[in-house]
């Protein structure tokens, strides 16, 4: 173990001696966190409107005064004929059209039924489920609004009114949910990057060869080049979560302590994949693109932008492989719902025998003697 | 005299290419020994197998007492090894290399205090001790790597090429070098291409095709050979091997 401390002092100087990644691994991921939690929102405002008022009445009037003042929507023009059979989806200009039919208000002072058309521009699915919704509880509102004027209502009996209460996230601040995600995606990806790079670094300089005919283990080897890079992570995570709650003001509900617990052990699964992934690579490339392979595999299966429980089963099967998941899982349950050791601790363990695993492979599977 | 390495027919197969074809030699301690060959010869992947980088197929060997097919990590204590390639780090000092080798090899910091001085003495380097290697000309780079592969004074060095791409004088000082460890009792194994550097050696093996076709003193060999110096040696033996196949 006297050896070890040779081993470290060499590794930490060479990381601080490299001007070019300073940057990289400090300001990049401010930078990241500061810049990507405001733009991965999912927060859909103003919406693009045609409205093709075929009505012309004072209630079409009223419904569209109504879509004029919500935050949500942004009329664009409001005609009383289709002027152009769809055109402005097509340009993109518009993303949702809506019809309101001739006979709208006759149709409603006499109880009959009647229908509005909303197109939407559906390519992407989210925004436009979105937006469909928010177009249907401007109707709601405005149909029990009307009702209400002429207290119809009672008549027509039973109402049921849901209404939300939106726990953990009660303002429904995407950026309560995505911060915490994002800040366990940068340090993976510093984690994963900068080990990934560093053993198949000294086989391209040619320094592996002359560290392979010493007498140096396996272990003392791994860990020296694992370790420097695990005080980077957890350096780079304690950054990230001040500024996440001195920037974002995100709230921290549970205890810290088992972030930071789980984050000791979360980083060598991480640390350990990219040591595999350098061991067997032969060039920076191939490791930095193996590396690349497994992260975006990680993010899309970690739940981070897409909830895993809208995935199909075998997808859902996949991410319990998956190290990112737990950790995102750790802190948004701990940070936003202040969940206790009690309720993460099959996280830890899993996150555990994952560590134990990927550590061991990558001693065995750096070898000195080919 | 106590002999440091003992091979009896050792092989490397990769598949069916036999890279090294049953080599049986021996190099007595202190000795100067020149391994000679082509480019392509076999001749690295002779030292790869000696120095416990790569394991053998077939044939046994041993360095410094200890077996190249079970004890490699234990014949990694006893030797140095210099590749032809520079492999100290360029991005450390001559004296931050120093302290990491020193310590891997398991020198105790006084150790790796007092030789490191020593070290920069006898190259007369105090001036760039603080300098990053990278700022280093190649000439005192392989010098320096030659020292620091000695730091731990091992049993035997095996330097790979250590002359590649150097100035005479330098290859001249660097062979003052290898002539000082010698004296000390250090063994030394040694691949070059410069048939005036094989003169320099105790003794020489030439390799073929895979295969020691010359083994003995440079002045044996010339004379076994019919020849004025190692050069037409050399060349007999490896353009020789054309008309031997027969």
């Amino acid at each position: 173990m006297k050896r070890f401390k040779f081993i470290l002092q060499k590794e930490f100087k060479q990381i601080f001696r490299d001007k070019g990644m300073l940057p990289i691994i400090f300001l990049m991921p401010i930078m990241q966190l500061m810049v990507l939690s405001f733009a991965a929102t999912f927060d859909v405002h103003n919406i693009n409107m045609e409205i093709i008022d075929k009505d012309q009445s004072s209630l079409s009037q009223q419904l569209i005064s109504k879509y004029a003042s919500s935050s949500y929507f942004n009329i664009l023009q409001n005609t009383p004929y289709d002027a152009d059979n769809g055109e402005s989806l097509q340009t993109g200009e518009a993303v949702i059209i809506l019809e309101i039919p001739q006979d709208f208000e006759k149709n409603i002072i006499h109880h009959q039924p009647t229908q509005l058309s909303a197109k939407v521009d559906a390519i992407d699915g989210m925004s436009a489920g979105v937006s469909v919704n928010y177009a249907q509880s401007i109707i709601r509102d405005f149909q029990d609004n009307y009702l209400q004027e002429k207290g119809l209502l009672l008549k027509n009996g039973l109402k049921i009114n849901i209404s939300n209460l939106n726990w953990y996230n009660n303002s429904l601040n995407y950026k309560f949910y995505m911060v915490p995600g994002l800040l366990v995606l940068l340090v993976s990806m510093i984690g994963i990057f900068l080990t990934s790079m560093n053993i198949v670094k000294e086989k391209e300089i040619g320094t592996i060869e002359q560290l392979n005919v010493t007498p140096i283990t396996k272990a003392e080897f791994i860990i020296g080049k694992l370790f420097p890079f695990w005080c980077i992570g957890m350096f780079v995570l304690s950054l990230g979560l001040s500024i996440a709650k001195l920037v974002f003001d995100i709230p921290i509900q549970g205890p810290l302590s088992i972030v930071f617990a789980f984050a000791m052990i979360y980083l060598l699964v991480v640390l350990g994949l990219g040591l595999i992934i350098s061991t067997l690579s032969d060039t920076q490339q191939q490791s930095m693109f193996i590396a690349w392979f497994f992260m975006i595999v990680f993010v899309l299966l970690s739940g981070l932008f897409t909830p895993i429980e809208n995935m199909p089963g075998w997808a859902q099967d996949l991410t319990l492989l998956n190290p990112v998941r737990y950790f995102i899982e750790i802190m948004r349950n701990v940070l936003l719902k202040g969940a206790s050791w009690a309720d993460v601790k099959m996280n830890f363990f899993i996150i555990g025998i994952y560590g134990i695993i990927i550590n061991a492979l990558a001693v065995l599977l750096y070898r000195k003697t080919n | 005299m106590e002999k440091i390495i003992e091979s009896t027919e050792l092989t490397k197969t990769f598949g069916d290419f036999t890279a090294v074809n049953k080599i049986t030699f021996d190099v007595k301690k202190g000795e100067i020994f020149g391994f000679l060959g082509a480019n392509g010869a076999g001749k690295s992947t002779a030292m790869r197998m000696l120095t416990g980088l790569l394991s053998p197929t077939s044939g046994a060997a041993t360095v410094a007492g200890y077996d190249v097919f079970t004890e490699q990590e234990k014949i990694k204590k006893n030797i140095g090894y210099m590749s032809q390639k520079f492999s100290l780090y360029n991005d450390l000092t001559l004296m931050e290399n120093i302290t990491f080798y020193g310590g891997i090899y398991g020198l105790s910091n006084t150790q790796i205090k007092e030789r490191g001085e020593k070290l920069i003495e006898r190259l007369d380097l105090g001036n760039i001790k603080k300098k990053l290697l990278k700022e280093v000309p190649l000439g005192w780079k392989q010098k320096i790597a030659f020292s620091v592969a000695t730091l731990h004074n091992p049993k035997v060095v095996f330097l790979d090429e250590p002359t590649g791409g150097v100035d005479p004088i330098t290859r001249r000082q660097f062979w003052e070098m290898i002539y000082e460890k010698a004296d000390q009792g250090m063994t030394v194994f040694v691949t070059t291409h410069y048939m005036d550097e094989a003169e320099y050696c105790h003794r020489i093996s030439m390799m073929v095709h895979g295969e020691i076709h010359g083994y003995g003193t440079p002045k044996e060999l010339k004379k076994e050979f019919n020849a004025q110096n190692m050069d037409e040696v050399f060349i007999h033996l490896a353009r020789g091997d054309q008309y031997n196949l027969k």
